[in-house]
């Protein structure tokens, strides 16, 4: 490339844009004459700027995530009908209000019934589909289809149909016809039961359901607004929490949201440390420019200007970039370990924006102060 | 020679060597404490699991149908098989009795209970609160105090020896009692001790302590269950395998491994007539918690490392770049591509070792002090990590300097010398 030609278009540059300032050309030139320096200090701050991204958006969504995996732990909140009775009939409907789809409810209905040698055993009402839903431990070998169908507990297998044959169960002197569809492993009391669907249930014993257990998705604080809702639209019920699930939750999201804070500290004050040490050595390497322009005149004002705006020039781009770059590695993180991706928070933004901007200022205005204090001939003379 | 060129550039050029030091110590402190963390975090969850409560369940063989409703047992109360309470010290016994956290003896027995001339029939459930129990030369205590976090007494816990009661707190309520009151039990006065909150079906019953339990039912050393809570490894398709179907080696892998299933089954060993099995709605679940829990740490780990390795890189790349008017000299008079090299990567490999011993004993303290501040319980630092930290270091300075280096090895003396480019 000529000298004469670029100087033309440099020329011809000045021409086009008169009102383009010294100050913004000498900005621009600075970028792209030493492009591999300037490249590499932006690559520090891009990288830096992402991996803070992605961390603050991990922080901020670990809960959100661990949230949803605690509710396969199954019902938080449990409706029971107030001494004993039976709820209303219509109990699910308002319940399912309350919740407008931010968890599940299933209704159970429970009674002592007689098998046909005069056993005592638990039978239940269920609905299956949302049991399927509520329940995910439950180990099934075949869930019920059609109408007299049963789920049999692994315990009860042997009292109700050693044989896997058609039984029948009595209760207050009605008798149902059921078989067997498959069984039911929990390892606590539901493997001494049988389970009918609830409407098969309740045509039989006439006995409605007596308990609503909820898995209610959200914060604390939101579970609490759903259980006083809970009470004031079904007056009849008890409203409880199931605690060891409520405060095992609270336990271990708060623990593991700490650990994961302490660890984006570490990461973000290191990477900061990066951007700082070769940021710092760009400048430092710039300390002929600088002389150059303090010989000419150039106020400490202006110098410090000129940096400072080149720091937070490519903060600022390092920190767009990087914010993008982290949003797609925090996805992509979410999709690896919790199967659904961490959605892009871009509250974020503006902390790693400020941050970067930090970093960098700090890391253009140290050396400079540093030069200033030198002679301008001491430094072009080199050392 | 070579040896007094890089002790001489340590000894005159302090500070320039004090920051590439530094980067790498931050970097190797960070690592550590990072690696630390995400080796323990797996144990230090478990524990924080094992509030929702115990995870397996021990009981009878030949045992009936469990008959109970909302908490209320149907049952005769003499029906059904029971447990040996001489049997359960043995399960501190088993292969895995380190990660058996505690163990809670239960016997439900339906009791009379009489107040304001009124007979109404509740359920007592004997049990330990924080009992002593010796297996061999080994003591430890264990109740639903260790297994029933979330349990909450308003007054005392009763003595596992003594004749006192918890009244649950529906059925306080009902009775007005207070902690203090007497209660007429099966033609026996008992004392309450406290008021117990549990959010279950406890809350309408008598808890007192196992052996008053067992005198009100007139067997003694009767027990209807044993709910244990062990910490186990997530299962896999190993652990859900027959452990009948298995071969020598696979059955002993198994059985060597802490899953909800082999627990269970040495439990089973332990306990003469025994079933113990998994609570699916615990032991499952906890194992997926689990798993995210540790990939997630496992996650920002990696993305740790990865900061460390380019801070330390940074740092060293500015070094060498600042020593041009050196390579220029060094070259200038005669020295070849080797040796500048040789004479860096002298001086990265001293850094980095030097970097690498204070970084991990910097790194073990902040460990540490995450421990503490987060869990509440040591994070240990295995020694092995030591050489295993050192080496990284060492390659991540080495990494970090190669494309200075070349870059200043490859320079024209006579540029360097004149500090253009």
């Amino acid at each position: 490339m000529g000298v004469s030609n670029s100087a033309q278009e440099v020329a011809a540059g000045r021409a086009q844009s008169p009102h383009t300032s010294m100050f913004v050309r000498m900005l621009i030139r600075a970028a792209v004459l030493r492009r591999g320096r300037a490249a590499s200090a932006l690559f520090a701050m891009v990288v830096a700027a992402a991996v803070a991204t992605a961390m603050l958006n991990l922080y901020v969504d670990v809960q959100a995530k661990l949230r949803r995996e605690f509710r396969n732990y199954g019902a938080n909140i449990i409706l029971v009908g107030r001494d004993g009775a039976s709820l209303p009939a219509d109990a699910l409907s308002p319940v399912e209000t309350v919740l407008a789809g931010r968890g599940v409810a299933a209704p159970f209905a429970l009674v002592v019934a007689r098998t046909s040698d005069g056993q005592p055993i638990v039978v239940a009402g269920a609905d299956f589909d949302r049991v399927r839903q509520l329940d995910r431990w439950w180990s099934v070998s075949n869930w019920p289809a059609a109408p007299q169908q049963a789920l049999v507990g692994v315990r009860a297998v042997s009292v109700v149909s050693p044989k896997n044959q058609p039984f029948d169960l009595s209760f207050q002197g009605h008798v149902i016809h059921l078989t067997s569809a498959g069984t039911v492993q929990t390892g606590a009391a539901e493997d001494s039961r049988v389970y009918l669907s609830l409407a098969d249930f309740s045509s039989w014993t006439g006995v409605q359901a007596s308990t609503i257990e909820v898995a209610a998705t959200g914060s604390p604080e939101e579970i609490a607004a759903v259980m006083h809702q809970l009470e004031q639209t079904i007056p009849a019920a008890d409203v409880t929490p199931v605690r060891q699930i409520m405060e095992g939750e609270a336990r271990v999201l708060g623990k593991t949201r700490a650990t994961v804070l302490a660890a984006a500290a570490l990461i973000i004050l290191t990477a900061a440390l990066c951007v700082l040490s070769t940021l710092m050595g760009w400048v430092f390497d710039r300390r002929r420019d600088f002389a150059i322009m303090k010989a000419l005149g150039a106020s400490n004002l202006l110098l410090n200007g000129f940096f400072a705006a080149e720091a937070a020039a490519l903060g600022a781009t390092g920190a767009v970039i990087g914010f993008i770059l982290g949003i797609g590695i925090a996805a992509w993180i979410g999709r690896v370990n919790f199967h659904a991706p961490v959605v892009p928070r871009f509250s974020v933004l503006p902390f790693v924006l400020a941050g970067s901007m930090v970093v960098t200022l700090l890391s253009a205005i140290l050396p400079i102060s540093l030069l200033r204090r030198v002679q301008p001939a001491v430094i072009l003379r080199g050392e | 020679m070579f040896v007094r060129l890089v002790y001489e550039s340590f000894r005159r050029q302090k500070r320039r060597k004090l920051l590439a030091g530094a980067a790498i110590t931050l970097g190797v402190t960070v690592a550590t404490a990072m690696i630390a963390v995400a080796t323990d975090i797996g144990d230090k969850i478990n524990r924080e699991l094992r509030t929702i409560g115990a995870n397996l369940l021990v009981t009878p063989q030949e045992d009936t149908l469990d008959v109970e409703i909302g908490g209320v047992n149907l049952k005769p109360p003499s029906d059904g098989a029971f447990l040996n309470e001489a049997d359960l010290p043995k399960i501190k016994g088993t292969f895995w009795h380190n990660n058996i956290t505690g163990f809670a003896p239960m016997l439900p027995v339906n009791v009379a209970l009489q107040s304001d001339a009124k007979t109404e029939n509740v359920t007592l459930l004997g049990t330990y609160f924080a009992k002593r129990v010796a297996f061999g030369k080994e003591e430890f205590t264990t109740g639903v105090r260790s297994t029933h976090p979330w349990w909450k007494v308003s007054g005392a816990w009763p003595d596992d020896n003594s004749h006192d009661v918890l009244l649950g707190e529906r059925l306080a309520v009902r009775l007005s009692a207070k902690p203090g009151d007497e209660l007429a039990v099966s033609g026996r006065e008992l004392r309450v001790s406290g008021i117990l909150s549990t959010g279950g079906s406890e809350d309408d019953q008598i808890v007192a302590p196992l052996s008053l339990a067992q005198e009100i039912l007139g067997k003694p050393g009767a027990v209807r269950r044993v709910y244990v809570s062990a910490l186990t490894k997530p299962e896999d398709a190993l652990a859900r395998r027959d452990p009948k179907s298995m071969s020598g080696s696979i059955y002993d892998r198994w059985y060597c491994s802490p899953y909800p299933q082999s627990i269970a089954f040495q439990l089973q060993e332990a306990i003469p007539h025994s079933h113990a099995e998994q609570i699916r709605q615990v032991a499952q679940n906890e194992g997926a918690v689990l798993t995210r829990i540790e990939g997630l740490i496992f996650l920002v780990t990696l993305a740790a490392l990865f900061a460390s390795a380019l801070a330390v890189s940074a740092a060293m790349a500015t070094a060498i770049f600042e020593r041009r008017a050196e390579v220029g000299l060094m070259k200038a008079l005669g020295a070849g591509r080797l040796a500048v090299a040789s004479v860096f990567f002298a001086e990265a490999t001293l850094l980095a070792i030097i970097g690498g011993f204070v970084g991990f004993a910097a790194g073990g303290l902040l460990a540490h002090q995450i421990g503490r501040s987060i869990f509440n319980s040591e994070i240990a630092i295995p020694p092995v990590l030591l050489p295993v930290i050192l080496a990284i270091a060492v390659i991540v300075t080495f990494a970090g300097s190669a494309a200075a280096i070349r870059k200043a090895v490859a320079l024209d003396p006579v540029f360097a010398l004149r500090g253009e480019l």
